[in-house]
């Protein structure tokens, strides 16, 4: 079967480096499948669960910050955190969601704040830890 | 004389002490800077494939106006100090506060001319003292920072250039070149140099939604990026410093132990030559 390179990449190590067969990102502009063969791309992600294809299995990695760029060899996500189903400590990121909720309940009156959206982005990130743990 | 002894041995016990102190000092600060230098390598890969992207959309587009790029009359600079939170560390801290504040008194007059985002205890208290306008601070930075660590400080300062607070950003900080070596830098961050214009190769990505678009967001994670860089390169540098001046207070430690040593010998064969010389001259008076 057709396979590329996919690295993920961030600032405090390289999270991921294998072969695979199909990668499915969330990217600015909506879900976007990237199979072998692609032709060479860039695009902002949305924090959401990367889903990588190897063979008949699926893996899921939750990143958050990042984007894709897509090569004629290989493709890299590079990422501000990218944590793999086993790295995710699910107590803290049930925590920080509803350490979240709790923020965005209290700063609702004005959205525009900036505390608002650092809120709901850490909001996001958790949510997108416990979904991707959630999978395993 | 005999209590002329007894000090010159209390004070070769406290040299030890203080030897013994450094010794593991200078221990643990090299097997930190291994671990820091282990981390910084491990960060270069993502900034320099952050450059890459950043640059072949930068030089593939034909006009950039991204804010980022552009040359504003300076009114305001903003300085980024990066010091340590703790001393000992030779002249790591004054090497770079003494360039930043040389720098300032070069090219401003006023208070009103620039403003200090400082990462360290040591920065911040330096300033606090004199009462120069810090606008952010951040301690307590372990000695392998991770990037969420550094992004609160890091965001603030690349905001303030964009809200157009600041018309410059510097970053100041000790570049790594070995364990002995260390050079206080003074690096212009914002506004970034444009790169040259190049019908390179790479010019042939599709961008999603569109190639500024894409600029848009990549450039602020870059700027960031290069200030996490910084701070490793500078985490590194305090360790290699502190790991010399360690090593360098242990071997005056052992050569002080070495003179007092002698000093004690001689004074206590001083002391026995004078205790035999009154006994033979008691006994020459005997007989």
């Amino acid at each position: 079967m057709n396979t590329f390179l996919l690295e993920i990449v961030t600032p405090d190590h390289s999270a991921y480096s294998n072969e695979v067969n199909g990668v499915s990102v969330r990217g600015i502009e909506g879900e976007l499948g990237i199979l072998p063969g692609h032709i060479p791309f860039i695009t902002p992600l949305q924090v959401a669960p990367v889903r990588i294809k190897i063979g008949n299995e699926y893996t899921s990695i939750a990143v958050s910050g990042g984007f894709v760029e897509v090569r004629k060899d290989k493709v890299v996500i590079l990422a501000e955190s990218a944590e793999l189903e086993t790295d995710i400590d699910i107590e803290r990121a049930i925590a920080a969601k509803e350490r979240a909720e709790r923020r965005i309940v209290a700063v609702k009156s004005n959205q525009a704040d900036i505390d608002f959206k650092r809120a709901e982005l850490s909001l996001k990130k958790a949510m997108n830890r416990i979904d991707v743990h959630s999978k395993k | 004389m005999a209590k002329g002894l007894r000090d010159i041995k209390r004070q070769i016990k406290s040299v030890q002490s203080t030897k013994q102190i450094t010794k593991a000092m200078e221990m643990v600060a090299a097997s930190k800077l291994r671990r820091a230098q282990e981390k910084a390598a491990a960060a270069r890969p993502y900034s320099d494939k952050l450059k890459e992207v950043v640059f072949s959309i930068a030089s593939a587009t034909k006009d950039i106006t991204h804010p980022m790029f552009e040359k504003r009359p300076v009114k305001k600079t903003g300085y980024l100090v990066i010091t340590s939170d703790r001393g000992l560390a030779g002249g790591y801290n004054t090497n770079i506060l003494k360039k930043v504040m040389v720098t300032i008194a070069e090219r401003h007059q006023s208070k009103d001319e620039y403003e200090i985002f400082v990462i360290g205890r040591k920065g911040r208290e330096y300033f606090r003292r004199r009462e120069l306008p810090v606008v952010e601070d951040l301690t307590d930075l372990s000695d392998t920072p991770s990037f969420a660590d550094i992004k609160s400080i890091a965001y603030a300062a690349v905001q303030r250039f964009e809200l157009s607070h600041i018309d410059e950003l510097h970053i100041c900080y000790n570049r790594f070149v070995n364990a002995l070596t260390q050079i206080p830098e003074v690096d212009q961050l914002l506004p970034m140099i444009t790169p040259e214009k190049s019908s390179a190769v790479s010019a042939s990505y599709e961008y999603e939604p569109s190639a500024s678009a894409v600029l848009e967001v990549l450039l602020p994670k870059y700027a960031e990026t290069l200030i996490f860089t910084a701070l490793l390169d500078g985490k590194a540098s305090e360790l290699g410093s502190k790991m010399t001046a360690m090593g360098s207070a242990t071997k005056n430690a052992t050569k002080m132990i070495g003179d007092l040593q002698l000093t004690y010998n001689r004074a206590r064969q001083a002391a026995i030559t004078q205790e035999i010389s009154e006994i033979v001259a008691g006994a020459d008076s005997q007989s």
